[in-house]
């Protein structure tokens, strides 16, 4: 056993309300310069759909993740010990900034200084890349809501299994229905884009597992980008760098949450520490597809076992961190009751930004003709004539592992009946004590997720482990150094080189 | 002191100077800067038919230089044989018109698109044409004073160690044809420029990836203490 701590995340999918306040938190502090005015390192993509940048999820376009090989471990998809200096010259997999979408601003100007005239005046959109005026093509939410679902939706590789029959039930204007996927860098503990890097500038912090790219160690061979499956490394095509969601780490150092997370609307975000066991990150991350969320539940380990907790002092997780880690929400939801879900464990980067998967949405079913409505009847077995199929859910949250899914959403059904028996009392004792019974929660844990899901406090959402930054090596050395110097280690300005 | 003194006992010495201070200077002094800029990102379909055949051409090219600078005699061994000098020849040949083509075709595309136009510098510009005037000097030379690869042995290889030795022996190259003295000053007006351009993606060559392992993980604590 090897135990490590990592800062983990958990998104409550049924509270998203999709109104990309994270994103744009995000981008206002981090992203709102020339190069990476098209990075969203946080992003709300409407499911189904086909996300940015587009049809991301598609690895037989992308090839990004790892694969399985015969004898127990995994290799990239995208690059090798070989591949990673004979592509080094044209990459086959990179994505283009098309793939995304040409950054545009308008020409406001032009409200202003137009002739007086018969029409109303316009402001053209212009590409912040070339200046030069473009005709608007894609954008980084281009089918939010199901827009034009038909064309955009339809492709989602996430259908791959549906038939078309049940494809085309999906599409029925008057049936449809969707829900909301923010994604940020899942700090992934089997990172593909650290393996790619024949630089070595990405890295992952042993202390709290967060993913980093060293601007100055990078190189622009970007096989970052072509790695990572969550296409969660974006090039910076001004500076020559790759950049990537930094968890906010500067202000974790300091106990706030990031960006994303504070401005969440929904407050569909949890943040925490969980321990886990580096040693089975091989084995984890080359197991069969229908285990690999069971495999990597089992990688986290218990902060209040005295085993775990003798050995994470030995591994040298400090102690504090141990007694967050007992406190972290997304243990709770993840380890303890089982119901938050990494999104696309097939990829093998074993992800650790876990998402509960939207209730309602799977059970939204027409009753009179016009209404949404639950079936009150038999409420695990609504799930059968689940509105988005349970495949699909599988295919985004299990690697095609139906079961897990089915549990999570009668463990869901169970607490929402267990409260609704207590608050309505519509629904008789017998009938939650049965579903219990089924899904193995007790009361207790009922009325724990109920309150965890609906009224946690910021500090409930947040538990922030101190980082101590004052065992940092660049803090044992003369302050002066630093002084006046802009940002985060940088000397002098990040400009593009010559 | 003649203009040829000037240019071949002089300024190879200033284009040494500036080449190794520039690099230091650069890499202490700017790290964020070493970069390979690549532009695939904006444009990736024409890259391939120019970034892969100019660079496998170049380093091919670049290698059969380095081999009859460090070891002549093996390359006149090996050129005793007709066959041999022309199945040598042949291959070097080819890998340098694959070089001038790959660059031609980088250097339209990156005239024809404007995306690229906005991560072009000054430096780039001078760059490419000091490349593309270099390449045509070499294949021109390989074509019309035949056979460089024996020739190199006997004059290039002596005028470079004279350098080094610090006792330029220009009379070597004081004759040659004006597009070989061009060749030969290009390849040292090069080496200036490497610390001031994009060139420096050379000196990052990532070989320690191929004993890496895979996955990096820096601990901020530990390092302090010296572990892993």
């Amino acid at each position: 056993m090897n135990v490590r701590a990592q800062v983990s995340m958990m998104f409550h999918l049924d509270k998203c309300i999709g109104c990309h306040t994270c994103s744009l938190a995000c981008k206002n502090i981090w992203t709102d310069r020339e190069g990476t005015e098209y990075m969203w390192w946080n992003n709300v993509e409407t499911k189904p759909g086909t996300g940015y940048p587009t049809r991301w999820e598609d690895q037989d376009k992308y090839r990004g993740g790892w694969q399985k090989n015969g004898n127990g471990s995994v290799h990239l998809r995208a690059t090798d010990k070989l591949r990673g200096f004979t592509n080094i010259f044209h990459q086959p997999y990179l994505p283009t900034i098309d793939d995304y979408y040409e950054p545009w601003t308008y020409r406001y100007g032009d409200l202003f200084d137009a002739p007086a005239g018969d029409d109303q005046p316009t402001a053209r959109a212009i590409s912040l890349i070339t200046g030069a005026p473009i005709d608007i093509e894609a954008g980084p939410i281009w089918d939010d809501d199901m827009g034009g679902s038909n064309i955009y939706a339809a492709n989602d590789p996430d259908f791959s299994e549906l038939t078309e029959p049940e494809k085309q039930a999906f599409f029925e204007m008057e049936r449809m229905v969707f829900f909301y996927l923010p994604r940020i860098c899942n700090h992934c503990l089997n990172p593909g884009c650290v393996a790619a890097c024949p630089s070595g500038a990405l890295y992952k912090r042993g202390e709290d597992g967060i993913v980093l790219v060293n601007q100055n160690v990078c190189r622009a061979w970007r096989y970052c980008v072509s790695a990572c499956p969550y296409k969660k490394v974006y090039y910076n095509w001004k500076s020559g760098k790759s950049e990537k969601c930094i968890l906010c780490y500067p202000s974790l150092e300091s106990g706030q949450a990031p960006a994303c997370f504070h401005s969440c609307v929904g407050r569909i975000r949890y943040l925490g520490v969980v321990l886990y066991d580096a040693d089975l990150i091989e084995e984890t991350a080359a197991a069969p597809d229908d285990e690999l969320v069971q495999r990597q539940r089992e990688m986290i380990l218990d902060p209040f076992d005295p085993a775990v907790i003798a050995q994470a002092k030995k591994d040298g997780v400090h102690h504090s961190v141990i007694e967050s880690a007992q406190k972290s929400p997304v243990y709770r939801f993840v380890k303890e009751w089982q119901l938050a879900l990494p999104l696309h464990p097939e990829f093998r980067t074993l992800p650790m930004l876990f998402y509960i998967p939207p209730l309602l949405p799977v059970l939204a079913r027409m009753e009179d003709g016009d209404t949404y409505n639950v079936d009150a009847t038999d409420y695990f077995g609504s799930l059968d004539k689940a509105r988005i199929p349970i495949k699909y859910m599988a295919n985004l949250f299990t690697g095609g592992n139906e079961s897990h899914l089915v549990e999570t959403f009668e463990k869901l059904l169970t607490v929402r009946m267990f409260k609704r028996s207590g608050e309505v009392g519509d629904v008789s004792l017998e009938k939650v004590e049965e579903m219990m019974t089924a899904t193995g929660l007790t009361a207790e844990a009922c009325e724990e997720i109920y309150r965890l899901t609906s009224l946690p406090t910021f500090d409930e959402r947040f538990v922030i482990p101190p980082m101590h930054r004052e065992y940092a090596t660049e803090l044992m050395g003369d302050p002066y150094t630093f002084k006046a110097e802009t940002g985060f280690g940088f000397r002098g300005k990040p400009v593009r080189g010559l | 002191m003649t203009f040829a003194q000037l240019l071949f006992g002089v300024f190879p010495y200033v284009a040494i100077i500036l080449a190794v201070v520039g690099t230091f200077w650069r890499y202490w002094s700017d790290k964020f800067s070493y970069s390979s800029l690549s532009s695939q990102f904006l444009e990736t379909k024409q890259l391939f038919w120019g970034s892969v055949p100019w660079h496998y051409g170049i380093l091919v090219v670049l290698t059969g230089h380095l081999v009859a600078f460090l070891f002549p005699r093996s390359i006149l061994g090996w050129n005793g044989v007709p066959i041999r000098l022309y199945i040598l020849e042949g291959l070097a040949l080819i890998f340098g018109i694959l070089a001038v083509v790959g660059l031609a075709l980088l250097i339209v595309r990156r005239l024809n698109n404007p995306r690229l136009w906005k991560v072009t510098s000054t430096m780039d510009v001078v760059l490419l044409l000091v490349l593309l005037a270099q390449v045509i000097a070499g294949v021109w030379t390989a074509i019309f004073y035949r056979w460089g690869s024996s020739w190199f042995a006997a004059f290039a290889t002596p005028y470079l160690w004279s350098i080094l030795k610090f006792q330029p022996d220009i009379a070597l190259v004081s004759n040659m044809p004006w597009m070989v003295q061009t060749h030969i000053v290009g390849g040292f007006v090069l080496l200036a420029l490497l610390p001031f351009t994009r060139l420096v993606h050379l000196l990052s060559f990532p070989y320690e990836y191929m004993w890496r392992p895979p996955q990096v993980v820096i601990w901020y604590r530990r390092s302090r203490l010296g572990g892993s």
